[in-house]
């Protein structure tokens, strides 16, 4: 017999395998783009996270019941991905185009990024999920007691205890490979393998214990028809109105149920994989339920009267002696369960920690709190705690109904609760009328319809009174009768009156209330999504100062992310440097790539709260006035013309503004060459005539001569610099290049920089030698020459008391980026734009002891290795970036 | 008491040559070394003659020229500007705002004490 400790020992192995797996698909993915982990083939096997372990042991059941019934859990969502596969593609696209993070961010987002949207959902998705969660740790320590009953085991087997240790290593998994990247939008590619795998074996282990159970127990197909036949199941008649509800609901389930959406839009990383996974889930789908009736009928024969037909799957194998297929089968189970668990806590805890938990943690803020303090760890600690919040949960629930057959009821009731975001979100997608008040309003009558008929009557959190004579006696408000509908089933009543007050409540609100501006401009993205180049109206345009933004965005992102973003749009935008222009496209991208990482509201509130402003500007208003429908083609014709002219207009102004410009460069220019060459000619000259007079005494004489000697040794550097400019600016410069460590490089510019860190206010170099073990090939005195200049910069300019310079190496696949960043005042955004000029000084003339070209002499050879010398605004002091390509050098033996 | 000349100039080799070179001659020289505050410096001193540089840290010689010459005590006061960059429309300018005299620089010792000199004769004889 199959002792306990076998089986704790198979399933401590087994999750050991699935953490390695995820584990490996994770450190794959970050190596770059794989076949298999971007296959349409992982996306479909991850789709299965529909069949839970109610479905796995319970369709068995549910036949053994009510006959064919059970096909109505497989064909809801067959029809979806058969007859309405351009639905999933509507969400997956927008989901892509809006970055969003989970089904609450969705609904919100429709309808203006509505924080009291996202809060419903996602009250409504944990009421609906927490049962579940809990009904899937009931399956699992059922399977394991019913071990321990055929082994007749009595001392090991604490079955709450089971459930802790589960629930514990759950949120260890979920925790683990859910929340590695702060960005939900990012796939979870750990995740989805290891679910994708868990597929497999739940459909191996159900067709395993079909095929022992036609061909090892009945003897042949046809044997096994004849006895579907001969058995009662075959006499049972099906209620069409149950049908369509079931079917309906499972239809419904397959898109809003927090964990689909979170496979089907979140985490799909390819559009065209919905192509493969149209046909290919639902034929997943079939092969699960391919054996559910053989099962059932042979279970029935088989099993002595009284068994429970929900662990057919496990106790029939067990029974007739088979058990390493019962192992098999209890390894299905697991995996069905787990699979649910997991996927489920990572989708609630993103809602509870968007929605929620950071907004109210941003409220408990003074003003500008997104500027200060870390926000990736707030946002990643309260992801972390909102896992083990929602596994906690499910576990005290399983605790506190456990064992009551309260719970195999939960998945049709958790089903019908999340169906109520039906008519939100379809009409969202498809009716431009559709408005926030509608949406709250039908959200709230559906719910609170569901609780009240079908969610506390299910618990058993009503009285026998109550459900008899209704509340407060009142006949009609019997919850599973009301206004006396007292015939009808109590499934199909609830779903009846919930989902039909609660379309009626959001079509009747919708069109009596005038949606805010912000509601039409999302509203057109999400129902025109296939129309529209790049999802959204920009709906922002203020005065964000990019440097704030930039500073927001790098807690949120990650530094070198958000620096890449803004050098990126930067360059789009035709600047140098590191802060585009605020535009509305680049508020408008720069609040979808927040939105991946705390949710479309929040993000939208972090901007406005740096933009100063709270709603919409003059240009939106124009913008959702050109949305009317009727002028929509003659508008984009429009816009297109309008469009050319403008940039005819802007590029002839902007050639007219470089002459006159460049005009001006040269004149100041020239102005400047002669300013310092006349200055040291100024002392010479007129030293050289005292000297020339005579009559001195010797120490004057020694001093005037030291003087002109001083002044000509900077006529000479400044000529010498004025050339070498010149000879860059030109191009004719020869490159030498050669291969050199940058660890040498750098040891080679700290030396010649000519620091003495012994003196009082010396600069200190702080380096990470570890990191700066790159091979490049370039000119190396060249880019010698760059560090140097920037050392003795921050030599010469850092006002600290204890002035210090990081040397801060890091790489991606292209480039190698050194960056330069002291511990002074920095530079104000004003004078980042003009240090780059030449003769530009931005302290006076006396402490630099230089003509102002070393910036300029720098980027220009920047320029010429094929890299760039920016500043980067923001770093605390001032921090200068040399970013180099990388040349993969092969490593000398 | 002997006559004062306040140098507004910020190179110190400048400095030290032009000092030398008036104070040989018998004047007092007075140093102020920035922008912002020599319309200030030049109430405080009430100088003979200012010589007066065109680029300075904080303010450019141009402006603490067209300041004085708006002053009722300071609109005849011999001014001696001196600029490194040479360009004839500084001299236009200077020559707008009311200065007593525009040398480019380098100079000879000779000419810029001479100027100096002529300048304060040419005042004491006005008054």
């Amino acid at each position: 017999m199959v002792s306990f400790n076998i089986l704790v020992t198979v399933a401590v192995i087994y999750t050991m395998v699935l953490f390695g797996v995820a584990f490996y698909a994770d450190q794959r993915a970050r190596r770059g783009p794989s076949r298999w982990l971007r296959s349409p083939w992982t996306y479909t096997l991850s789709l299965s996270v529909y069949c839970t372990a109610w479905t796995f042991y319970g369709a068995v059941g549910n036949a053994a019941r009510s006959g064919l019934e059970y096909l109505t859990i497989y064909l809801g969502p067959t029809l979806v991905f058969l007859a309405w596969w351009w639905l999933l593609r509507k969400l997956v696209r927008i989901g892509k185009a809006e970055r969003i993070t989970s089904i609450a961010d969705m609904i919100s987002s429709r309808y203006g990024k509505s924080p009291a949207i996202a809060v419903i959902v996602t009250v409504l998705s944990i009421a609906g999920t927490t049962p579940y969660i809990a009904l899937q740790l009931q399956s699992v320590t059922l399977s394991v007691a019913v071990f321990s009953d055929f082994s007749a085991e009595t001392g090991g087997s604490d079955l709450n205890a089971t459930a802790f240790w589960l629930s514990a290593g759950l949120a260890l998994f979920t925790i683990f490979f859910g929340t590695r990247n702060l960005d939900a939008n990012e796939r979870h590619h750990g995740v989805v393998t290891a679910i994708a795998l868990e597929a497999i074996v739940k459909l191996v282990a159900l067709l395993a214990v079909g095929i022992f159970v036609v061909w090892g127990v009945s003897g042949g197909i046809s044997e096994t028809l004849r006895a579907i036949e001969s058995s009662a199941v075959a006499d049972w008649q099906p209620s069409p109105s149950r049908w369509t509800s079931m079917i309906f609901l499972s239809a419904a389930a397959v898109i809003c149920l927090p964990r689909m959406f979170q496979v089907l839009v979140v985490e799909n990383s390819d559009e065209r994989h919905l192509r493969t996974a149209a046909w290919a889930f639902p034929a997943y789908v079939l092969a699960m339920s391919l054996f559910v009736l053989p099962i059932a009928v042979v279970g029935l024969a088989v099993m002595p009267s009284g068994s429970n037909p929900d662990l057919f799957v496990l106790t029939l194998p067990l029974q007739l002696g088979q058990e390493g297929l019962a192992l098999l089968a209890f390894l299905g189970g697991f995996s069905s369960a787990t699979s649910m668990v997991i996927v489920a806590s990572i989708a609630l805890a993103t809602m509870v920690s968007n929605h929620i938990v950071v907004p109210i943690w941003l409220n408990t803020r003074p003003a500008g709190a997104s500027m200060s303090g870390d926000m990736r760890h707030v946002v990643l600690l309260s992801r972390r705690l909102s896992i083990v919040a929602v596994l906690g949960l499910g576990y005290i629930y399983y605790r506190t109904t456990g064992g009551s057959t309260a719970l195999s009821a939960i998945g049709l009731v958790s089903f019908a609760g999340v169906a109520q975001v039906v008519p939100a979100l379809i009409g969202g997608l498809f009716w431009r009328g559709a408005t926030r008040r509608g949406a709250i309003a039908g959200l709230l009558v559906g719910f609170g319809l569901w609780i009240y008929t079908l969610f506390m009557p299910a618990i058993g959190a009503f009285p026998v009174s109550m459900l008899e004579h209704g509340l407060f006696g009142a006949d009609m408000l019997r919850p599973q009768a009301l206004l006396g509908f007292s015939d009808m089933d109590p499934l199909v009543h609830s779903i009846f009156w919930s989902i039909s007050l609660n379309t009626l409540a959001f079509v009747i609100v919708s069109l009596v209330s005038f949606p805010t501006p912000m509601e039409r401009l999302q509203g057109a993205a999400f129902v025109n999504v296939f129309e529209r180049g790049d999802g959204a109206v920009a709906a922002t345009g203020g005065q964000a100062e990019a440097e704030d933004l930039l500073v927001m965005s790098q807690r949120l992102l990650g530094a070198r992310e958000a620096q890449t973003l803004f050098q990126r749009e930067a360059t789009r935008q035709g600047k140098a440097g590191y802060l585009p222009d605020p535009t509305p496209d680049f508020i408008n991208l720069l609040e979808r790539e927040l939105a991946g990482s705390v949710g479309g509201a929040t993000a939208h509130a972090m901007i406005a709260q740096i933009n100063g402003q709270a709603s919409i500007t003059v240009r939106d208003l124009l913008a959702v006035a050109d949305e009317s429908a009727q002028m929509l083609e003659y508008s984009s014709q429009l816009e297109t013309q309008s469009r050319e002219v403008e940039k005819t207009a802007r590029k002839l102004r902007e050639a007219n503004a470089k002459l006159t410009a460049l005009s001006v460069q040269k004149d100041a220019f020239l102005s400047q060459v002669s300013h310092e060459l006349r200055t040291p000619m100024t002392s010479i000259r007129s030293f050289s005539e005292f000297l020339m007079e005579g009559g001195m005494d010797e120490q004057a004489q020694a001093r005037y001569a030291g003087i002109i000697h001083e002044e000509s040794i900077r006529l000479t550097r400044l000529l010498d610099d004025l050339l070498d400019l010149s000879v860059l600016e030109n191009g004719q410069v020869v490159l030498n290049v050669q291969t050199a460590s940058l660890r040498d490089l750098l040891d080679r510019a700290v030396s010649s920089a000519g620091l003495d860190a012994s003196k009082p206010n010396g600069l200190e170099v702080l380096r990470t030698v570890e990191d700066e073990g790159v091979l490049l090939k370039t000119d190396t005195d060249r880019l010698s020459q760059v560090f140097i200049n920037l050392i003795s910069n921050a030599q010469k300019y850092c006002l600290s008391d204890a002035p210090s310079l990081r040397i801060v190496v890091s790489q991606s696949t292209d480039n190698v980026d050194i960056d330069f960043i002291d511990n002074g005042l920095g530079i104000s955004p004003k004078d980042a734009t003009v240090v780059f000029e030449k003769f530009v000084r931005l302290t006076d003339q006396a402490s630099a002891g230089s003509a102002g070209l070393g910036l300029a002499i720098s980027r220009e050879i920047m320029h010429r290795l094929g890299g760039t010398l920016d500043y980067v605004p923001g770093q605390g002091g001032a921090a200068f970036r040399v970013q180099l390509p990388l040349v993969r050098v092969e490593r000398a033996a | 008491m002997s006559k004062t000349v306040l140098l507004v100039e910020d190179e110190p080799n400048i400095i030290e040559a032009i000092s030398f070179l008036l104070e040989r001659d018998g004047w007092t020289v007075r140093i102020h070394s920035q922008g912002g505050d020599a319309v200030e410096a030049v109430a405080r001193v009430a100088p003979d003659v200012v010589v007066l540089d065109v680029m300075l840290p904080g303010r450019s010689g141009f402006d603490i020229l067209r300041d004085l010459r708006s002053e009722a005590t300071t609109k005849e006061l011999p001014i001696l500007m001196l600029t490194a960059r040479g360009q004839t429309k500084d001299r236009e300018l200077a020559e707008s705002y009311g200065v007593s005299h525009f040398m480019t620089k380098p100079f000879s010792n000779e000419e810029m004490l001479g100027k100096v000199r002529e300048l304060y004769a040419a005042s004491v004889d006005k008054s």
